[in-house]
Parts: structure tokens; sequence; C-alpha cells
């Protein structure tokens, strides 16, 4: 067990590492310049799509998505950060509160 | 400290209470699947990346072999190589504190530096986010591979929705521009399409290839 946890902790470093090291004329280059500073743009989104519809290998519609929606709601009406947050946990807990 | 500066502390506080809060359920999954709890805030300390600890755990709690919970593990960790070829440039850190910021490269850390309109915000961002998640998730697990279940289920408390609405928050700037608008609903609908399909953590790496595209297709 303890091999695997130690494999894990320096592969899962160096990953990070990699990432941040990579030379900046390599990204110099427009198109990969354009791809880098959309990725995060598309990986967040993506975890935000399957934390919200993911169910283990499903997919479902409960409280996280009400609880997403208000977050968003907040949003537009140009709330602060804290408070788009709050308003997405309160939402989606009371659902569950009255869902029993 | 500005205004401004404050607001981003503050905000990364927020961050790390909510995702931090995860740890505990982590602790607790942890010791379940057999772990000690020494094991447990090793993975937290060391390997620190949510996605790929909940998989080791996983994969051992299945009754799978060590080695191939590390095997799945380093697969999802590998999308912190993705973020990590933004946040070079953005960052532009070298030597000794290069190798310390890369282990607090995490999801939570980029959301908070991408979206800042200066390097010095994007630093602040980045480590303030970082070390207040690494910080609340190191306590969690402890707590929670101590305490087990008894602690609660951040899910009770709507924090699944936090999080989620919280990375919207962060990307909310980025949106305006119509190309990340598209790549960030395209990358969306394809992951969640793929959620039945392939093992956990393979849809959000292959929402990648929609950046690939995106910034391939605005080439020519």
């Amino acid at each position: 067990m303890w091999v695997a946890i130690l494999l894990t902790a320096a592969g899962c470093y160096l990953l990070k590492l990699l990432g941040l090291s990579v030379p900046q004329s390599v990204l110099a280059h427009p198109a990969v310049r354009r791809i880098a500073d959309l990725l995060p743009v598309a990986l967040l989104a993506a975890l935000v799509g399957t934390q919200t519809f993911g169910d283990g290998a499903s997919l479902s519609v409960d409280a996280r998505l009400a609880g997403l929606v208000a977050g968003v709601v907040a949003l537009l009406l140009r709330a602060s950060f804290l408070v788009v947050v709050a308003v997405a946990a309160v939402s989606a807990a009371v659902l569950r509160l009255l869902a029993g | 400290m500005t205004e401004a500066r404050r607001t981003i502390v503050r905000d990364a506080v927020a961050v790390g209470v909510a995702t931090g809060a995860y740890g505990i359920s982590f602790g607790a999954i942890a010791v379940t699947s057999g772990l000690s709890v020494l094991q447990a805030c090793a993975l937290s300390l060391l390997v620190f990346t949510g996605a790929s600890q909940f998989a080791f755990v996983g994969v051992v709690a299945a009754g799978g072999a060590p080695v191939s919970g590390a095997a799945t593990a380093l697969m999802l960790g590998s999308r912190n190589t993705l973020y990590g070829l933004r946040l070079g440039s953005l960052l532009d850190l070298r030597g000794a504190r290069r190798n310390a910021a890369a282990q607090l490269v995490i999801d939570e850390s980029t959301a908070m530096a991408i979206n800042r309109d200066n390097a010095a915000d994007a630093r602040l961002g980045f480590f303030a986010t970082g070390l207040a998640v690494f910080a609340l998730w190191n306590l969690a697990t402890l707590g929670g591979a101590l305490a087990g279940q008894a602690l609660g289920d951040p899910r009770a408390f709507g924090l699944d929705a936090a999080v989620a609405a919280a990375f919207v928050a962060l990307m909310w700037p980025q949106l305006r521009d119509a190309r990340s608008r598209t790549t960030a609903l395209a990358a969306a609908v394809l992951a969640v399409a793929l959620v039945p399909l392939v093992p956990a953590g393979v849809p959000v790496l292959a929402a990648a290839l929609v950046a690939v595209l995106g910034g391939l297709r605005a080439a020519r």
C-alpha cells in the first residue's frame, strides 16, 4: 500500500510540475497559446457539468442543478462571489431538506 | 493591501472552506476502504489532488490492487498538467518557487488565477487559494479519518452545488468572450454525455479536445 501511495504522490507531483515547466518558447506559437488559454475553461466547465449531473456512471437531475441555477441567477444579478456560493449551497440544502 | 486584493484573499478562503470540507469525506472513505489514518493523511499531503485521491481509495475499496489505484490516480492527475500550460505564463515563476508552486496546481487554484487581469493578482489568487485549500483539505482529512462519517456528509449542506457554482462564478469574466463561452458549453455537454460511457475522470479529460479544436479553428 505504501509503495502505491508514494508512487501516486511522486507521479501526481511530476504531472503538475511538467505543465508549469513547458518552455515559454513552445507556448509562443499562436495556436498553442490559444489552446493553452482555452484549456482551463474547457476542463473546469466539464468539471461543473459532471459535478452537476454525474451520479457514478449514470446521470441524474437533482438538487445540485437547482443550486447551480440559483447560483447563476445570483451571478446575473451581479452578486459577489461569496453570495453566489452561499445562494447555491443554501438552495440545494433546503431543497434536499424539503425532499426529506 | 488594497480592497481588490483583500477580496481575492476572502474569496480564496471561501473556496478553501467549500472544497476543504470534502476532505472529511475523503478521510472517512479512505479509512473505510482499509487505509490507516496515516496513509489517508499521506495521500492528502503528498498527492493533494482530490479526484486522484478519491479514485485511488475507490479502486482499493473495490478490491483492486493498490498499483491499479495508483494508475487511475495518475490518469486523473494529468489534468493538472494541462492547467500548468496556462499557469506557467500567467504566474511566471522560476526555480524553487516554481517547484513549490507545482504542488498547489489544482482545479481551485487554477480557477482563481485565470480570471485576473494582471500577474500580481493571478499569483495572489493562485497561492491564497492553493494554500487555503491545502490547509483545510489536510485538516479535514485528519478529522474525517479519525471521526469517520460522524462529521456528516458535505452534500447535506449543499456544498456539491456550492463548488460547481464557485467554478462558474470564477469562469464568469472569461465567459464574456464568445470563443470561451462556446468552448465551455461544448466541453460541458461532451463531458456530461460521456459520463455513462467511459470510466470516471475520462469525461473531463476528453473535454480538453474541445479546447484543442477551438484553438486550432481560430487559427484559420
